[in-house]
């Protein structure tokens, strides 16, 4: 399958922000991502399962975090075959509130770039606190 | 240390085959805020010189679960689905997962290290396309906490 043709990305210096976004999470979209993903674990809908591990209250599942972090640069790469890789640690949970939901925000800039690739960091926070750690996409420029 | 390290380098055999639907992309474009057209429109994908539509860089997890299935279907594995957190996840691609793709997993597990009362098992996962040309490789590490079911 070929890959884009489309024009070369840049020129990008170290510390440009390409995107940002804020998405707001509500328990909808936690059951939209289970049905969609497969992921039926019940922590991630209902309170009293996630009570009693222990847990602060419904959680957003972390492949529903790391999916739309990666999602906001989407627009600016235009092309998802830019991507050569993409990972991420989890290390804080986003807890969704069934009233008021969960506001997740999501700054992507240039970490590093050679001659055909970039890397983007990005900045994935809920309530002033970071979410992912190391979430990094290798995307090709050339 | 709850796993069992004779998991690694365990021969797992491939998984049954994951045929991409085009209204799968579409959900699960929905499901992660990712509206772009490439998703959704065939037009917009066949212009990026795809056959269909392009699914979100993440759905790998999605053809990836028949591993996970593999990996808690073991008898002697020692893990349980609610003592297991996801701690890290790392995709690496060779093309984009597009609709209309038969795809196939085979999964190793590559680690498995204690952690106080708990243990960080790596697992990677290759999938490949009807053809055999590698697609995505996903790599986790799960952390896997003591308890029976």
């Amino acid at each position: 399958m070929s890959a884009s043709t489309a024009s070369v990305i840049g020129p990008l210096a170290v510390g440009d922000v390409v995107a940002e976004r804020t998405v707001h999470l509500t328990r909808e979209s936690l059951v939209r991502y289970a049905g969609a993903s497969g992921d039926f674990n019940p922590i991630h809908y209902r309170d009293d399962v996630a009570s009693a591990v222990g847990l602060p209250g419904v959680l957003a599942h972390g492949m529903l975090t790391m999916g739309l972090a990666v999602g906001t640069i989407e627009p600016w790469l235009g092309d998802t075959g830019r991507i050569l890789e993409y990972g991420v640690r989890f290390t804080k949970p986003v807890v969704v509130d069934p009233e008021t939901g969960a506001d997740v925000t999501v700054v992507a800039k240039v970490g590093a770039v050679d001659e055909a690739s970039a890397r983007i960091d990005l900045t994935v926070s809920f309530e002033g606190a970071t979410v992912l750690v190391k979430a990094q996409v290798r995307v090709r420029t050339a | 240390m709850p796993v069992n390290p004779e998991l690694v380098g365990r021969d797992f055999p491939p998984t049954t085959p994951y045929l991409v639907g085009r209204e799968k992309v579409r959900e699960f474009a929905r499901a992660v805020f990712t509206d772009d057209p490439q998703h959704i429109d065939p037009a917009a994908a066949l212009a990026l010189g795809y056959a269909d539509v392009v699914a979100p860089p993440t759905f790998a997890i999605v053809v990836t679960d028949a591993t996970l299935q593999q990996l808690l279907g073991e008898p002697d594995s020692g893990i349980v689905l609610k003592n297991v957190l996801h701690a890290e996840q790392k995709f690496r691609y060779s093309r984009p997962i597009v609709a209309g793709d038969e795809l196939t997993a085979k999964l190793s597990v590559t680690g498995i290290r204690a952690m106080g009362a708990a243990a960080m098992v790596t697992t990677e996962s290759e999938i490949t396309d009807a053809e055999g040309g590698h697609v995505v490789t996903t790599t986790s590490i799960l952390l896997v906490g003591e308890g029976d079911e």
